[in-house]
Protein backbone atom coordinates (compact mmCIF):
# COMPACT_ATOMS: atom_id res chain seq x y z
CA UNK A 1 0.00 0.00 0.00
CA UNK A 2 1.12 3.46 -0.98
CA UNK A 3 0.92 6.36 2.06
CA UNK A 4 1.74 9.47 2.77
CA UNK A 5 4.49 10.02 5.24
CA UNK A 6 5.28 13.88 4.82
CA UNK A 7 4.14 17.09 3.99
CA UNK A 8 6.40 20.26 2.59
CA UNK A 9 5.52 23.65 2.13
CA UNK A 10 7.67 26.46 0.63
CA UNK A 11 7.07 29.59 -1.29
CA UNK A 12 8.45 29.53 -4.99
CA UNK A 13 9.50 32.68 -5.72
CA UNK A 14 10.77 33.07 -9.54
CA UNK A 15 14.18 35.05 -8.44
CA UNK A 16 14.72 32.07 -6.12
CA UNK A 17 15.29 29.56 -9.33
CA UNK A 18 17.23 32.40 -10.90
CA UNK A 19 19.65 32.46 -8.07
CA UNK A 20 20.16 28.96 -8.18
CA UNK A 21 20.68 28.91 -12.06
CA UNK A 22 23.04 31.71 -12.17
CA UNK A 23 25.13 30.50 -8.78
CA UNK A 24 24.43 33.77 -6.92
CA UNK A 25 23.39 31.47 -3.31
CA UNK A 26 26.34 32.19 -2.02
CA UNK A 27 25.77 35.86 -1.94
CA UNK A 28 25.05 38.20 1.01
CA UNK A 29 21.09 38.59 -0.43
CA UNK A 30 20.74 35.04 -1.02
CA UNK A 31 22.70 33.12 1.76
CA UNK A 32 20.55 33.51 4.52
CA UNK A 33 17.44 32.40 2.25
CA UNK A 34 19.37 29.40 1.22
CA UNK A 35 20.91 28.40 4.68
CA UNK A 36 17.06 27.84 5.65
CA UNK A 37 16.88 24.95 3.75
CA UNK A 38 20.13 22.77 4.23
CA UNK A 39 18.15 21.10 7.12
CA UNK A 40 15.55 19.93 3.95
CA UNK A 41 18.04 18.55 1.32
CA UNK A 42 19.78 16.81 4.37
CA UNK A 43 16.46 15.49 5.36
CA UNK A 44 15.35 14.63 2.26
CA UNK A 45 18.44 12.59 1.45
CA UNK A 46 17.16 10.38 3.94
CA UNK A 47 13.82 10.20 3.57
CA UNK A 48 14.26 8.93 -0.15
CA UNK A 49 10.60 9.76 -1.49
CA UNK A 50 9.26 7.53 -4.24
CA UNK A 51 6.89 10.17 -5.42
CA UNK A 52 5.68 14.00 -4.66
CA UNK A 53 2.18 15.26 -5.25
CA UNK A 54 3.60 18.95 -6.26
CA UNK A 55 0.55 21.54 -5.51
CA UNK A 56 1.19 24.60 -7.21
CA UNK A 57 -0.07 26.93 -9.33
CA UNK A 58 0.58 27.84 -13.58
CA UNK A 59 1.85 31.31 -13.90
CA UNK A 60 -0.36 31.66 -17.56
CA UNK A 61 2.20 29.45 -18.85
CA UNK A 62 0.39 26.27 -19.37
CA UNK A 63 -2.74 27.76 -18.95
CA UNK A 64 -3.84 31.33 -20.79
CA UNK A 65 -7.35 32.53 -20.28
CA UNK A 66 -8.20 30.47 -22.79
CA UNK A 67 -8.62 27.12 -20.13
CA UNK A 68 -8.58 28.43 -16.68
CA UNK A 69 -8.86 24.43 -14.65
CA UNK A 70 -9.36 25.26 -10.50
CA UNK A 71 -7.82 21.61 -10.17
CA UNK A 72 -5.61 20.17 -12.84
CA UNK A 73 -3.48 16.90 -12.57
CA UNK A 74 -1.15 16.05 -14.54
CA UNK A 75 -1.07 12.45 -15.56
CA UNK A 76 1.65 12.54 -18.34
CA UNK A 77 4.92 10.17 -17.96
CA UNK A 78 7.18 13.66 -18.20
CA UNK A 79 6.51 17.23 -18.21
CA UNK A 80 9.03 19.74 -19.79
CA UNK A 81 10.45 22.95 -18.11
CA UNK A 82 8.45 25.77 -19.39
CA UNK A 83 9.83 28.53 -21.29
CA UNK A 84 8.30 32.02 -19.27
CA UNK A 85 9.56 34.50 -21.72
CA UNK A 86 13.80 33.88 -20.90
CA UNK A 87 14.05 30.75 -22.26
CA UNK A 88 13.55 27.50 -19.82
CA UNK A 89 15.35 27.08 -16.48
CA UNK A 90 17.91 25.00 -17.11
CA UNK A 91 16.91 21.99 -14.79
CA UNK A 92 15.98 18.17 -15.27
CA UNK A 93 12.76 16.94 -16.99
CA UNK A 94 10.20 15.98 -15.17
CA UNK A 95 9.44 12.54 -14.94
CA UNK A 96 5.55 11.58 -13.44
CA UNK A 97 3.98 8.85 -11.84
CA UNK A 98 0.78 8.12 -14.91
CA UNK A 99 -0.27 4.92 -13.21
CA UNK A 100 -0.78 6.53 -9.48
CA UNK A 101 -2.12 10.01 -11.11
CA UNK A 102 -4.59 8.45 -13.29
CA UNK A 103 -5.60 6.27 -9.98
CA UNK A 104 -5.61 9.50 -7.35
CA UNK A 105 -8.05 11.29 -10.32
CA UNK A 106 -9.99 8.54 -11.00
CA UNK A 107 -10.17 8.00 -6.88
CA UNK A 108 -11.05 11.72 -5.96
CA UNK A 109 -13.40 12.49 -8.89
CA UNK A 110 -15.54 9.47 -7.31
CA UNK A 111 -15.31 11.40 -3.98
CA UNK A 112 -16.69 14.84 -5.66
CA UNK A 113 -13.64 16.47 -6.45
CA UNK A 114 -13.84 16.92 -10.10
CA UNK A 115 -10.03 17.36 -11.24
CA UNK A 116 -9.17 18.13 -14.49
CA UNK A 117 -7.05 15.66 -16.13
CA UNK A 118 -3.92 16.80 -18.09
CA UNK A 119 -1.16 14.84 -20.26
CA UNK A 120 0.54 17.63 -21.94
CA UNK A 121 1.85 20.17 -19.47
CA UNK A 122 4.54 22.18 -19.23
CA UNK A 123 5.56 23.34 -15.79
CA UNK A 124 7.04 26.68 -14.69
CA UNK A 125 8.43 28.02 -11.77
CA UNK A 126 5.57 27.24 -9.42
CA UNK A 127 6.68 23.61 -9.98
CA UNK A 128 10.54 23.64 -10.43
CA UNK A 129 11.60 26.22 -8.22
CA UNK A 130 10.37 23.75 -5.06
CA UNK A 131 12.11 21.28 -6.71
CA UNK A 132 15.92 23.09 -6.86
CA UNK A 133 15.31 23.86 -3.43
CA UNK A 134 14.73 20.60 -1.95
CA UNK A 135 17.04 18.62 -4.33
CA UNK A 136 19.54 21.27 -5.48
CA UNK A 137 20.96 21.33 -8.49
CA UNK A 138 20.91 17.56 -10.40
CA UNK A 139 21.52 16.05 -13.54
CA UNK A 140 17.88 14.66 -13.04
CA UNK A 141 15.03 14.81 -9.96
CA UNK A 142 15.48 11.94 -8.15
CA UNK A 143 11.59 11.43 -7.15
CA UNK A 144 8.96 10.94 -9.30
CA UNK A 145 6.57 14.06 -9.34
CA UNK A 146 2.74 14.20 -10.18
CA UNK A 147 1.97 17.77 -10.70
CA UNK A 148 -1.00 19.36 -8.88
CA UNK A 149 -1.80 22.90 -10.70
CA UNK A 150 -4.72 25.10 -8.68
CA UNK A 151 -5.92 28.31 -10.17
CA UNK A 152 -5.22 31.32 -7.42
CA UNK A 153 -4.69 33.30 -10.44
CA UNK A 154 -8.24 34.35 -11.82
CA UNK A 155 -10.58 34.82 -8.67
CA UNK A 156 -11.96 33.09 -6.92
CA UNK A 157 -9.63 30.53 -6.19
CA UNK A 158 -11.54 27.07 -3.93
CA UNK A 159 -11.61 28.11 -1.25
CA UNK A 160 -9.32 27.24 1.64
CA UNK A 161 -12.01 24.48 3.31
CA UNK A 162 -12.31 22.85 -0.51
CA UNK A 163 -8.41 22.73 -0.52
CA UNK A 164 -7.84 20.99 3.24
CA UNK A 165 -11.19 18.38 2.26
CA UNK A 166 -9.43 17.46 -1.37
CA UNK A 167 -5.82 17.09 0.98
CA UNK A 168 -8.05 14.37 2.81
CA UNK A 169 -9.38 12.68 -0.99
CA UNK A 170 -5.89 12.71 -2.26
CA UNK A 171 -4.91 10.68 0.91
CA UNK A 172 -7.39 7.62 1.02
CA UNK A 173 -6.89 7.89 -2.97
CA UNK A 174 -3.07 7.49 -2.20
CA UNK A 175 -4.26 4.49 0.64
CA UNK A 176 -6.11 2.99 -1.57
CA UNK A 177 -3.05 2.22 -4.07
CA UNK A 178 -1.63 -1.70 -4.61
CA UNK A 179 2.37 -0.20 -5.03
CA UNK A 180 4.79 -0.05 -1.76
CA UNK A 181 5.38 3.45 -2.36
CA UNK A 182 6.31 6.82 -0.04
CA UNK A 183 4.58 9.45 -0.95
CA UNK A 184 5.18 13.17 -0.34
CA UNK A 185 2.79 15.96 -0.30
CA UNK A 186 4.13 19.41 -0.70
CA UNK A 187 2.29 22.88 -0.63
CA UNK A 188 4.09 26.05 -2.73
CA UNK A 189 3.52 29.34 -3.26
CA UNK A 190 3.03 32.07 -0.60
CA UNK A 191 3.48 33.58 1.97
CA UNK A 192 2.47 37.73 2.24
CA UNK A 193 3.04 39.50 -0.99
CA UNK A 194 1.32 41.75 -3.59
CA UNK A 195 2.92 41.87 -6.84
CA UNK A 196 0.55 44.58 -8.88
CA UNK A 197 -0.14 48.56 -7.93
CA UNK A 198 0.43 50.93 -5.48
CA UNK A 199 0.59 48.70 -2.35
CA UNK A 200 2.85 46.32 -4.04
CA UNK A 201 5.52 45.02 -1.51
CA UNK A 202 3.20 44.35 0.97
CA UNK A 203 4.41 41.97 3.62
CA UNK A 204 2.96 40.71 7.06
CA UNK A 205 5.04 38.85 9.24
CA UNK A 206 3.01 38.64 12.20
CA UNK A 207 0.26 37.38 9.68
CA UNK A 208 2.38 34.96 7.97
CA UNK A 209 3.86 33.40 11.75
CA UNK A 210 -0.08 33.63 13.21
CA UNK A 211 -0.93 31.76 9.87
CA UNK A 212 1.58 28.77 10.09
CA UNK A 213 0.89 28.25 13.89
CA UNK A 214 -2.66 27.45 12.59
CA UNK A 215 -1.72 25.51 9.92
CA UNK A 216 0.59 22.95 12.36
CA UNK A 217 -2.18 23.13 15.16
CA UNK A 218 -4.96 23.93 14.53
CA UNK A 219 -5.50 23.58 10.19
CA UNK A 220 -9.15 22.67 10.67
CA UNK A 221 -9.95 26.29 11.69
CA UNK A 222 -6.98 28.57 9.19
CA UNK A 223 -9.27 26.04 6.46
CA UNK A 224 -11.87 28.54 7.37
CA UNK A 225 -9.88 31.78 6.70
CA UNK A 226 -12.11 33.66 3.53
CA UNK A 227 -9.68 34.63 0.31
CA UNK A 228 -10.36 38.50 1.40
CA UNK A 229 -8.46 38.12 4.72
CA UNK A 230 -5.61 36.67 2.80
CA UNK A 231 -5.91 39.59 0.10
CA UNK A 232 -6.25 41.97 2.25
CA UNK A 233 -3.83 41.02 5.28
CA UNK A 234 -1.24 39.46 3.35
CA UNK A 235 -1.55 41.02 0.10
CA UNK A 236 -3.47 39.59 -3.35
CA UNK A 237 -1.03 37.19 -4.23
CA UNK A 238 -0.85 35.97 -0.41
CA UNK A 239 -3.91 33.75 -1.86
CA UNK A 240 -1.78 31.37 -2.85
CA UNK A 241 -1.33 30.00 0.63
CA UNK A 242 -4.82 28.12 0.16
CA UNK A 243 -2.62 25.44 -1.77
CA UNK A 244 -0.75 24.86 1.55
CA UNK A 245 -4.17 23.07 2.95
CA UNK A 246 -4.19 20.82 0.09
CA UNK A 247 -0.55 19.50 1.78
CA UNK A 248 -2.36 19.59 5.26
CA UNK A 249 -5.32 18.26 4.77
CA UNK A 250 -3.38 14.76 3.32
CA UNK A 251 -1.09 14.95 6.45
CA UNK A 252 -2.54 13.51 9.99
CA UNK A 253 -4.53 15.83 12.14
CA UNK A 254 -1.20 15.86 14.64
CA UNK A 255 1.76 16.47 12.78
CA UNK A 256 5.14 16.46 13.91
CA UNK A 257 7.26 19.93 12.79
CA UNK A 258 10.82 18.59 12.04
CA UNK A 259 11.57 22.53 10.56
CA UNK A 260 10.27 25.67 10.23
CA UNK A 261 11.90 28.40 8.43
CA UNK A 262 10.40 31.60 7.69
CA UNK A 263 12.34 34.97 5.87
CA UNK A 264 12.03 38.57 4.43
CA UNK A 265 12.78 38.88 1.18
CA UNK A 266 13.10 37.44 -1.64
CA UNK A 267 12.65 39.63 -4.12
CA UNK A 268 8.88 41.05 -3.20
CA UNK A 269 7.97 38.12 -1.51
CA UNK A 270 8.14 36.96 2.36
CA UNK A 271 9.27 32.97 2.04
CA UNK A 272 8.25 30.14 4.32
CA UNK A 273 8.65 26.78 4.61
CA UNK A 274 8.01 24.15 6.76
CA UNK A 275 8.62 20.12 6.80
CA UNK A 276 5.80 18.67 8.60
CA UNK A 277 6.04 14.85 9.82
CA UNK A 278 2.77 12.04 9.48
CA UNK A 279 3.24 9.84 12.51
CA UNK A 280 5.07 5.94 10.96
CA UNK B 1 -28.25 39.13 -8.17
CA UNK B 2 -24.94 41.17 -8.28
CA UNK B 3 -22.08 39.25 -7.38
CA UNK B 4 -20.87 39.96 -3.96
CA UNK B 5 -17.25 41.44 -4.30
CA UNK B 6 -15.98 41.86 -0.36
CA UNK B 7 -12.39 42.31 -1.92
CA UNK B 8 -13.55 45.66 -3.69
CA UNK B 9 -12.06 48.43 -0.92
CA UNK B 10 -8.74 46.74 -0.50
CA UNK B 11 -6.51 49.96 -0.78
CA UNK B 12 -4.39 50.30 -3.93
CA UNK B 13 -5.91 46.48 -4.96
CA UNK B 14 -7.54 45.44 -7.96
CA UNK B 15 -8.67 41.91 -7.93
CA UNK B 16 -8.60 39.99 -11.07
CA UNK B 17 -11.53 38.67 -11.03
CA UNK B 18 -14.29 37.85 -13.27
CA UNK B 19 -15.49 41.17 -14.58
CA UNK B 20 -11.89 42.18 -14.87
CA UNK B 21 -10.72 39.29 -16.72
CA UNK B 22 -13.66 39.49 -19.37
CA UNK B 23 -12.73 43.42 -19.90
CA UNK B 24 -8.81 42.32 -20.09
CA UNK B 25 -9.51 39.12 -21.99
CA UNK B 26 -7.38 40.30 -25.82
CA UNK B 27 -4.82 42.13 -23.68
CA UNK B 28 -3.67 39.39 -21.11
CA UNK B 29 -4.02 37.13 -24.58
CA UNK B 30 -1.65 39.44 -26.25
CA UNK B 31 0.71 39.05 -23.64
CA UNK B 32 0.76 35.67 -23.99
CA UNK B 33 1.70 35.92 -28.06
CA UNK B 34 4.82 37.65 -26.45
CA UNK B 35 5.56 33.68 -24.69
CA UNK B 36 6.95 32.72 -28.12
CA UNK B 37 10.36 34.41 -29.66
CA UNK B 38 9.51 35.30 -32.90
CA UNK B 39 6.21 37.62 -31.73
CA UNK B 40 8.80 38.80 -29.17
CA UNK B 41 10.66 40.25 -32.28
CA UNK B 42 8.09 41.30 -34.15
CA UNK B 43 6.23 43.10 -31.08
CA UNK B 44 9.70 44.84 -30.47
CA UNK B 45 10.15 46.04 -34.21
CA UNK B 46 6.93 47.65 -34.51
CA UNK B 47 4.66 47.91 -31.43
CA UNK B 48 2.06 49.61 -32.26
CA UNK B 49 1.82 47.58 -35.68
CA UNK B 50 2.10 44.37 -33.14
CA UNK B 51 -0.91 45.95 -31.05
CA UNK B 52 -2.78 46.56 -33.69
CA UNK B 53 -3.45 42.76 -34.49
CA UNK B 54 -5.25 42.18 -31.49
CA UNK B 55 -9.08 43.35 -31.16
CA UNK B 56 -7.64 45.20 -27.88
CA UNK B 57 -9.07 48.53 -26.67
CA UNK B 58 -7.63 51.93 -27.55
CA UNK B 59 -6.69 52.75 -24.03
CA UNK B 60 -5.57 49.35 -23.18
CA UNK B 61 -2.70 49.63 -26.40
CA UNK B 62 -1.79 53.32 -25.49
CA UNK B 63 -1.53 51.98 -21.71
CA UNK B 64 1.31 48.87 -22.85
CA UNK B 65 2.98 51.31 -25.57
CA UNK B 66 3.56 53.70 -21.91
CA UNK B 67 4.31 50.88 -19.89
CA UNK B 68 2.05 52.20 -17.50
CA UNK B 69 0.90 48.24 -15.70
CA UNK B 70 -1.54 50.51 -13.41
CA UNK B 71 -3.65 51.29 -15.79
CA UNK B 72 -3.15 48.10 -17.91
CA UNK B 73 -4.26 46.70 -14.41
CA UNK B 74 -7.58 48.46 -13.62
CA UNK B 75 -8.19 47.63 -18.05
CA UNK B 76 -7.95 43.79 -17.23
CA UNK B 77 -4.61 42.91 -17.38
CA UNK B 78 -3.22 40.49 -14.78
CA UNK B 79 0.13 40.92 -13.67
CA UNK B 80 1.15 37.18 -13.58
CA UNK B 81 0.64 38.07 -18.00
CA UNK B 82 1.84 41.42 -17.80
CA UNK B 83 4.61 40.01 -16.68
CA UNK B 84 5.55 38.79 -20.23
CA UNK B 85 5.26 42.39 -21.07
CA UNK B 86 8.63 43.69 -18.88
CA UNK B 87 9.85 39.94 -19.69
CA UNK B 88 10.50 41.00 -22.93
CA UNK B 89 11.85 44.22 -22.06
CA UNK B 90 14.15 42.36 -20.01
CA UNK B 91 12.63 43.66 -17.18
CA UNK B 92 12.14 41.83 -13.52
CA UNK B 93 9.02 41.83 -10.70
CA UNK B 94 11.13 43.71 -8.39
CA UNK B 95 11.54 46.94 -11.41
CA UNK B 96 7.19 46.28 -12.48
CA UNK B 97 6.57 46.75 -9.11
CA UNK B 98 8.69 49.69 -8.11
CA UNK B 99 7.03 51.34 -11.37
CA UNK B 100 3.85 50.15 -9.74
CA UNK B 101 4.56 51.67 -6.17
CA UNK B 102 5.64 54.93 -7.85
CA UNK B 103 9.51 54.67 -6.19
CA UNK B 104 12.19 54.21 -7.71
CA UNK B 105 13.85 50.30 -7.86
CA UNK B 106 16.66 51.39 -5.41
CA UNK B 107 14.48 52.89 -2.75
CA UNK B 108 11.66 49.87 -3.57
CA UNK B 109 14.76 47.48 -2.61
CA UNK B 110 15.67 48.61 0.32
CA UNK B 111 12.25 49.09 1.80
CA UNK B 112 12.08 44.79 1.19
CA UNK B 113 15.64 44.43 2.62
CA UNK B 114 13.83 46.61 5.45
CA UNK B 115 10.67 43.65 5.53
CA UNK B 116 8.70 44.78 3.35
CA UNK B 117 5.61 47.28 3.20
CA UNK B 118 4.20 47.64 6.33
CA UNK B 119 0.63 46.58 6.56
CA UNK B 120 -1.15 48.99 8.30
CA UNK B 121 0.48 51.48 5.50
CA UNK B 122 -2.18 53.86 4.07
CA UNK B 123 -1.80 53.69 0.46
Amino acid sequence: MARISAGVATSHVPAIGAAIDNGRTAEAYWQPLFAGYEFSRRWIENARPDVVILVYNDHATAFSLDIVPTFAIGCASRFEPADEGWGPRPVPVVIGHPELASHIAQSVIQQDFDLTIVQKMDVDHGLTVPMSLMFGQRASWPVRVIPLAVNVVLYPPPSGRRCFELGKAIRRAVESFDEKLDVQIWGTGGMSHQLQGPRAGLINREWDNRWLDGLIAEPESVAGIPHVEYMREAGSEAVELVMWLIMRGALDQRVRTLHRFYHVPASNTAVGHVILENSP
Amino acid sequence: MALDKPYGNIPGTVIFDADQARLGYHLNQFCMSLMKAGNRARFKENERAYLDEWPMSEGQKEAVLARDYNRMIALGGNIYFLAKIFSTDGKSFQHAAALMTGMTQEDYAQMMLKGGRSPGEKR
